[in-house]
């Protein structure tokens, strides 16, 4: 790498249910983007002329999310018109795209100072409202073997031979892990509240967390991808995974990452950016990589990326102190610490998507407040961060504090 | 002269009949000329207001040419899909005339020729059960390519066409009349002409009768197109459906989905383009080859006596005793009198009889219940069967199937005592899966009466009967016991006699083959599952399990007490995994509580104890050597029973191992599959399959003699 790529900071809204009955349902997602981009425009004292470009992931760009919706944030921001805006789409690693390509951005020495991040409003602009192949090609369906992703996150459980039981203890800690860190304020110093337009507070805390899940609670749930399954789905991943008899469905809505709606944005700069802004680094990105695997199974990427982005950076395992898998599934976090083969303990201290919602395109780019933040709460010095991705890719990026 | 017939009446009305030179009118380049003349000619016509297609034949018009479609060669798809434009655009201006143009449907008209009923205004068909309507192209590895899938998506809607086009259902005419295929019926022949012409008068002042639903101003497809969300769901779950029942193995249906799913997002001409494409593309491919090699021309030679002994009056049975009322005796008790053949089951006990006899009540009771059939109907169904355990109750049957277990000395003993009943010149049929008949036969008085009538469990699905000649079986037995079985409607096969027959000892290689792997160390749910891959209905072991792991051992101790326990190839590991799961574990298979797997509420789990004794998770093999194991074991077996004479003709080795082992439709039969995958290709996968895995996949040297002479297997 030519120059660095320093993170100078890194925000995110709270989380709130993706329904019309959550709480951000009534923010637009062009307000949620813009209402952090001024935050942090207000708390660093930006100039943002400076800025010379805002990447955003956002997964499902149609209907008011669609059209660069970045282009537009930074306008309805009113940040300086000499501000540049793009939206991009790796399925649900494009928060954390949208940092890599800002480092890289940083590193070649094209630009110096790039805000990555990502807005879903997922109440407003339904999963899936954007099409696709994928899910709407019969051609390309039958020949790519394509099932749903929740049917790939019950065959690893299968293969791996994780019950039903264990995917539901591992929803249980990470609801018990988000509701103490919340609590304890391990997220303040990044979360900014989501305002109205006369300064009211909408929402000022994740609320999609529910302290209170039990074992007994989350067996009640009914699994969510057994009726679709069968349907023909099982028949078709099983033609793949050849030794399994049949798919034993884990997966529901209490141990599977919640739809919700929020907002994230990384202020990424180079060297010089914090020279002549006087802006101290918090960290910087050391490594990012992104990587494909079967894309039937679909969810077992993040890995083998996390494996191939230590390689990169010439580390090991032993050289990151926290990890952070987003937790699409219970299985898909399970699987991760499997092929890492690293502890619970250090991985999703805070607990994860299971617990407090997973914003699609703005995910990524959460994981770098919260694991800064929670590197600078313990005075380490490395993390993972890593989500699996549509189509079977896998991304990871490693930060440190400097 | 046109083979259409043109002919204009006083109110301008046209009529056109065809009638082809064949025996049916066929989609060929007669009917090409023939469309395209008749089209131009009614464009230009003077006066005309209106036009009737009606045909000179007894079904209304055959279809596509599948010779033409056999032929058709990777590289050639430009000139097929020009050949398709001449089969199209006729049709498109038929439809486009200014005028209604009546279909009138006196017989079937199953693909192209319903493709011409679809490109009509108005379609009335003759209300009879020989009238069959629809479009079973996909049962050919085909699509109907002359505007049918288009046609049916903008008529009926993505969801209502599905069926029709990805499954082939044929339908009557009241039943397409329902679905919206047609518009009228009428009850008899004389009214169709009359009738059409009739219906062109009525609609003198109604300009719409002569514009297809397609091409009316702002018309939207029944059901919406494909972009809109309903649909969307449809289309996502469509893929999936399909693939649990094709596993991925037949092009046809998956093209047929993708062009129907575009048919409903794109332009009626765009689609028209596609559909073409999609055709040209399906009419190379192998699976359409063996399909349409064996399931149209092998078939109809099969079915058509191609093996019955030529010059011999048509036997007909009237009495069949049934000798033995088991599994096998109760369903052929079943079967006979459904065809209104007086049957005596005979069995040792009374109650033993009854109790056969109780299963051809259940099943008809089933029927009724169904509202397939009358309770009159059932009574006289169930009067043909005479349960009995008094022999001189066969006295005068004309054919007697003996239907017991499978042990030499009870069938000797058995002919010996029961062959006197039969009439003059009676027929004796040994319904054995593997013994060899002449050796039966030696305690026969009348060895050139005593044939092999071999049923497949269970009798009342399976449409296959195998049939074995013995050295001495005369031509009459032969001719008998074929007319029995087409009496019956069963699917005749006809082989020589050796030990397993043909579809027995064909079939044993499967899981002969999966028990290897499973003493090799391969996890045995995956080798299970990959003989499902290669389409086989069930997986090696699973079929084990069903078909009994008693009597595989049952069997294998016979053929040892004959002297010639690996007849066909050492069967060590058979024997071991076998010996494993009976004797030592008591797992005599699934009716026996269990086997391979473990079966409760409805699910099966590997018996963890096969897996501890043989599973070695180092062992590496490939999906592929496994697939092509459990596929070439089967058609080595046949090859040799070609080679050497068991097998009497390709069509009977394919149609049978199709309809008696459940060989995968994509093949085409176990020897078609040898044609299109190549023969010197096989050759080379043989040697490959033979140093690695053994011997017994060494190449038969009927595949080197074909080479030589430059055949194929036909």
């Amino acid at each position: 790498m030519t120059n660095h790529a320093y993170i100078y900071e890194a925000v995110r809204t709270p989380r709130s249910k993706g329904k019309k009955d959550g709480s951000l349902h009534e923010v637009k997602p062009i307000d949620l983007g813009a209402g952090l981009l001024r935050g942090l425009q207000s708390r660093l004292d930006l100039d943002t002329s400076y800025v010379d470009d805002v990447i955003l992931g956002c997964v499902t760009p149609v209907g008011e999310q669609g059209s660069d919706v970045a282009k537009m944030v930074v306008q309805n921001a009113d940040w300086d018109e000499s501000v540049a805006g793009v939206q991009l789409d790796r399925f649900c690693a494009s928060g954390l795209e949208a940092v890599n390509m800002a480092a890289q951005k940083i590193a070649s020495g094209w630009e110096e100072l790039v805000v990555a991040g990502g807005v879903e409003s997922m109440s407003r602009i339904p999963m899936g409202s954007n099409g696709g192949a994928l899910g709407g090609d019969v051609a390309f369906q039958l020949k790519t073997d394509f099932v749903p992703q929740g049917i790939g996150a019950d065959v690893i459980a299968n293969l791996d031979g994780y019950s039903r039981e264990d995917v539901d203890a591992f929803a249980v800690e990470s609801q018990r892990r988000a509701t103490h860190a919340r609590d304890n304020g391990y997220f303040d110093k990044s979360v900014l509240p989501v305002l109205d337009k006369n300064g009211l507070i909408i929402l000022e805390k994740d609320d999609f967390i529910k302290p209170n899940t039990t074992m007994e609670g989350l067996g009640n749930l009914r699994a969510s991808f057994e009726k679709m399954g069968g349907f023909g789905f099982d028949d078709v991943i099983l033609r793949k995974y050849n030794s399994l008899e049949r798919v034993e469905h884990v997966h529901t809505p209490g141990n599977s990452s919640g739809i919700v709606d929020g907002a994230s944005a990384v202020l990424i700069g180079s060297e010089k950016a914090g020279k002549d802004l006087g802006l101290a680094p918090r960290g910087r990105i050391v490594a990012g990589t992104v990587l494909s695997t079967c894309p039937v199974i679909m969810l077992a990427g993040p890995g083998p990326a996390a494996k191939k982005c230590l390689e990169k950076a010439g580390l090991q395992a032993s050289d990151i102190d926290l990890w952070e898998i987003n937790e699409a599934f219970a299985s898909v976090a399970m699987r991760y610490m499997k092929d890492l083969d690293i502890s619970h303990d250090v991985t999703n201290v805070n607990g994860g998507a299971i617990a407090m919602g997973h914003p699609l395109g703005a995910t990524g780019a959460m994981l770098v407040s919260i694991m800064l933040d929670e590197l600078e709460r313990r005075n380490l010095k490395r993390a993972m961060l890593s989500l699996c991705v549509g189509g079977g890719m896998g991304i990871a990026t490693i930060i440190e504090r400097v | 002269m046109s083979v259409f017939k043109y002919e204009k009446d006083a109110n301008g009305i046209v009529t056109v009949t065809m009638d082809q030179t064949g025996p049916v009118n066929a989609m060929n380049t007669e009917y090409r000329k023939a469309m395209a003349e008749t089209v131009e000619k009614l464009g230009a016509e003077d006066g005309l207001t209106g036009v009737v297609f009606a045909s000179a034949k007894k079904t209304f018009f055959a279809g596509g040419d599948l010779n033409d479609l056999l032929l058709a060669k990777k590289g050639e798809e430009a000139q097929f899909m020009e050949m398709l434009t001449q089969i199209k655009q006729p049709l498109r201006r038929l439809e486009e005339l200014p005028v209604p143009v009546v279909a009138a449907i006196n017989g079937a008209a199953l693909g192209g020729g319903f493709e011409i009923c679809l490109a009509t205004n108005y379609r009335i068909a003759f209300n009879h059960k020989s009238v069959q309507l629809g479009l079973p192209e996909v049962s050919l590895g085909l699509l109907p390519g002359g505007g049918g899938v288009v046609r049916m998506v903008n008529l009926l809607g993505l969801q209502n066409a599905l069926p029709y086009l990805l499954e082939g259902k044929k339908v009557t005419s009241e039943k397409a009349l329902k679905a919206g295929m047609i518009h009228e019926t009428v009850d008899s022949l004389e009214e169709l002409v009359p009738r059409a012409k009739a219906y062109i008068l009525e609609q003198k002042d109604n300009s719409a009768a002569a514009v297809q639903p397609w091409d009316q101003k702002g018309f939207k497809i029944p059901g919406g197109s494909a972009n809109s969300p309903k649909l969307a769901q449809v289309i996502g779950g469509a893929p999936a459906m399909l693939a649990q029942k094709t596993r991925g193995l037949l092009p046809a249906p998956e093209e047929i989905l993708n062009c129907a799913v575009e048919a409903a997002r794109v332009d009626f001409n765009t689609a028209m383009r596609i559909e073409s494409r999609g055709l040209a593309y399906l009419a190379t491919t192998p699976e359409a080859k063996n399909l349409i090699t064996t399931f149209f021309f092998q078939m109809n030679k099969v079915n058509g006596g191609a093996s019955r002994p030529k010059g011999i009056e048509p036997q007909l049975t009237k009495k069949v005793g049934v000798l033995g009322a088991g599994m096998m005796g109760q369903g052929i008790a079943y079967v006979s009198a459904m065809a209104g053949i007086e049957v005596i089951l005979k069995d040792i006990s009374a109650e033993a009889a009854e109790k056969g006899k109780s299963y051809s009540e259940k099943l008809l009771a089933k029927r009724v219940a169904k509202g397939r059939m009358t309770e009159e109907k059932k009574s006289e169904v169930l009067a043909l069967i005479k349960p009995t355990a008094v022999d001189a109750d066969l006295q005068g049957c004309d054919l007697i199937i003996e239907a017991v277990f499978e042990n030499i000395e009870l069938k000797n003993k058995i002919t010996a005592s029961t062959e006197k009943y039969l009439c003059e010149g009676g027929i004796w049929g040994s319904n054995t899966s593997t013994l060899p008949i002449g050796q039966l036969a030696e305690v026969s008085s009348k060895p050139e009466n005593f044939i092999g009538i071999h049923f497949f469990s269970p009798v009342d699905k399976m449409p296959l009967v195998e049939i074995i000649c013995g050295d001495q079986t005369s031509d009459l037995a032969l001719a008998k016991a074929f007319d029995y079985t087409k009496q019956i409607k069963k699917t005749p096969i006809v082989v020589n006699d050796s030990m397993g027959f043909f579809t027995s000892r064909t079939f044993g290689t499967y899981f002969d083959e999966g028990a290897r792997m499973v003493t090799e160390g391969v996890y045995p749910v995956r080798a299970d599952n990959l003989g499902k891959a290669i389409g086989m209905p069930v997986g090696p072991l699973t079929v084990n399990d069903e078909v009994s792991l008693e009597l595989v051992r049952k069997g294998m101790e016979t053929w040892k007490a004959m002297g010639i326990p690996d007849k066909w190839g050492e069967q060590n590991a058979l024997r071991e995994v076998i010996n494993f799961l009976t004797v030592e574990n008591g797992r005599g298979g699934r009716h026996h509580g269990g086997g391979y797997y473990e079966y409760a509420d409805g699910n099966k789990n590997i018996w963890p104890g096969i897996v501890d004794k043989f599973h070695k998770p180092e062992f590496e093999i490939s999906d592929q050597d496994i697939k092509d194991r459990l596929l070439f074991r089967q058609v080595i077996e046949s090859l040799k029973c070609l080679e050497t004479n068991v097998l009497r003709s390709v069509a009977d080795g394919n149609i049978g191992s199709i309809m008696g082992i459940g060989a995968p439709l994509w093949t085409g039969g176990f020897l078609q599959f040898v044609n299109t995958y190549g023969l010197e290709k096989f050759q080379a996968r043989c040697a490959e399959l033979s140093e690695q895995y053994g011997e017994r996949f060494d190449c038969p040297q009927i595949v080197a003699d074909k080479i030589a002479s430059g055949e194929t297997f036909q």
